[in-house]
């Protein structure tokens, strides 16, 4: 088949906030539910200050490990995992969702939460992952985790935080800058 | 309670708004000291030096560059480190799933949110959302949301002295059919200022959100009007320094789509990234492959 060219992305701007944002967005599971875990986090720009215009997006297996295909995540009932989820930062930067542990999707592998960035001054939207940290073999096995220097691999593994929950700091530019994802290269190089 | 970005779950209270303040708004504030020239420089030479490489072997660009210094609000938010290359695994390969349960049909008309009809220029949108191998990307959820006819928005900290519009909030959603296509009736953006230098002014344009069928086709882009004088003044358009690539945001006018005594056509298709799935037959035609 040919290789059609992909339409170019733009920022996300300044006014997503009547239009993105949607009731329990950010709530995969109701909060305060079984299994439930608040994640949360700030987003930094090369000043080391935080943004208040960034918006996330999650996506990730359920506790199993299971990839779910159940549509809802829009009108949410309370009671279905669609493993998607939004959330707007607030004034000081700080986003929090309410979802589960994901689980490893095989047998071995480090379970991850697969993020997507947007934000007002970012041209494009940017690809990440936070990682458990828990299981410290899977994560020394882990393709990605391992092809990084051991500074910037931490930007992508969450501290477990006391209450069971999961803090992971997002950091757009800068020393301990996030480790942003490519998924494009290799289609590239074989053009 | 106002809307804001940061508090802000989709209200469509008419009321929520405050009013613009002509007079504080439209004074150019002290921070707007660079021209539109100064900042046209830099963005030709940005061009010049493109060109030079392209010129000199350089593959064309297709992406916007995340270091764009013109639009100045990038400069402390592009990681300058390169992005690092990965194979999408298990959930990369899925996205998630949207459906009419998601999604009311009604959502798609812009036109009809409020008790009477919004101002401007009536226009239908509509396209097709494919993949890298021109596959419809069906059963998918396509946002927009927009200026009004005056290039105003309804968010607190849309300020300049346009009126809003009580009949139009500009928000619309829809799920694409068994072909990929979308399709949005809704009102002309106008042109809107802005503070990244004095005298800016963003071209007409509609922000789209996208899915695909892998999570790494996830896309938000802006869609553009044929013809606008403010394309080569525009820092966030120009952030694609390829004049094919800037292209492929621009929506094309067809009368075929215009309705009589009604509303003028515009189609837009947009193109993700490849996906990276081994697909079988059915995933690869959706339900339209059932009656083929």
């Amino acid at each position: 088949m040919s290789k059609l060219i992909p339409t170019p992305g733009q920022t996300v701007g300044p006014f997503y906030g009547y239009a993105l944002p949607f009731n329990k967005d950010n709530e995969l599971l109701a909060p305060g539910s079984a299994g439930s875990i608040r994640l949360q986090g700030t987003v930094y720009d090369g000043a080391g200050d935080a943004i208040p215009d960034a918006i996330l997006e999650i996506w990730q297996p359920d506790a199993e490990g299971k990839v779910v295909q159940r549509t809802g995540s829009l009108v949410r009932d309370g009671y279905t995992f669609t493993g998607w989820g939004r959330a707007a930062v607030g004034h000081s930067g700080v986003f929090t969702f309410t979802t589960v542990n994901p689980g490893p999707t095989e047998a071995g592998a480090a379970p991850f939460i697969s993020v997507a960035v947007f934000a007002r001054g970012l041209m494009n939207r940017l690809f990440t992952r936070i990682y458990l940290p828990e299981n410290e073999e899977a994560l020394a096995a882990d393709p990605l985790l391992s092809s990084l220097d051991p500074e910037r691999r931490s930007t992508l593994i969450a501290r477990r935080d006391a209450d069971g929950g999961l803090t992971w700091d997002l950091r757009l530019q800068g020393g301990n800058e996030t480790v942003f994802l490519d998924f494009e290269r290799v289609e590239s190089a074989s053009q | 309670m106002l809307l804001d970005a940061n508090a802000g779950h989709y209200q469509d209270d008419d009321e929520l708004v405050p009013a613009a303040e002509p007079h504080a708004a439209h004074a150019p504030s002290d921070a707007a000291v660079e021209t539109q020239a100064d900042l046209s420089a830099e963005i030709e030479a940005i061009g010049e030096a493109y060109a030079r490489a392209l010129k000199d072997g350089a593959p064309p660009e297709t992406q916007p560059r995340l270091d764009f210094a013109p639009y100045r609000s990038s400069i402390l938010r592009h990681p300058t480190k390169s992005l690092h290359h990965a194979d999408p695994e298990t959930i990369e390969l899925y996205s998630p799933a949207f459906g009419h349960q998601d999604v009311h049909a009604l959502e798609s008309d812009l036109t009809i949110q409020h008790n009477g009809e919004p101002q401007g220029e009536r226009i239908i949108v509509q396209g097709k959302v494919l993949d890298g191998d021109g596959r419809p990307v069906a059963g998918q959820l396509v946002e927009i949301w927009q200026a009004n006819a005056a290039g105003r928005y309804i968010h607190k900290r849309d300020q300049h002295p346009a009126p809003l519009d009580p009949n139009f909030t500009g928000v619309g959603r829809c799920i694409t059919g068994p072909d990929g296509s979308y399709r949005f009736t809704t009102i002309k953006p106008g042109a809107y200022p802005w503070k990244n230098h004095l005298n800016a002014w963003r071209p007409a344009h509609i922000h789209f959100s996208m899915f695909g069928t892998d999570f790494t086709q996830r896309i938000v882009t802006q869609m553009y009007f044929p013809g606008d004088q403010l394309f080569p003044l525009d820092p966030i358009y120009q952030s694609i320094v390829d004049q094919d690539a800037r292209d492929r945001l621009v929506a094309k006018y067809d009368h075929e789509l215009t309705s009589p005594e009604w509303a003028l056509g515009y189609n837009w298709d947009i193109v993700l990234s490849g996906s990276k799935r081994t697909w079988t037959e059915n995933e690869a035609f959706g339900d339209a492959g059932d009656e083929e």
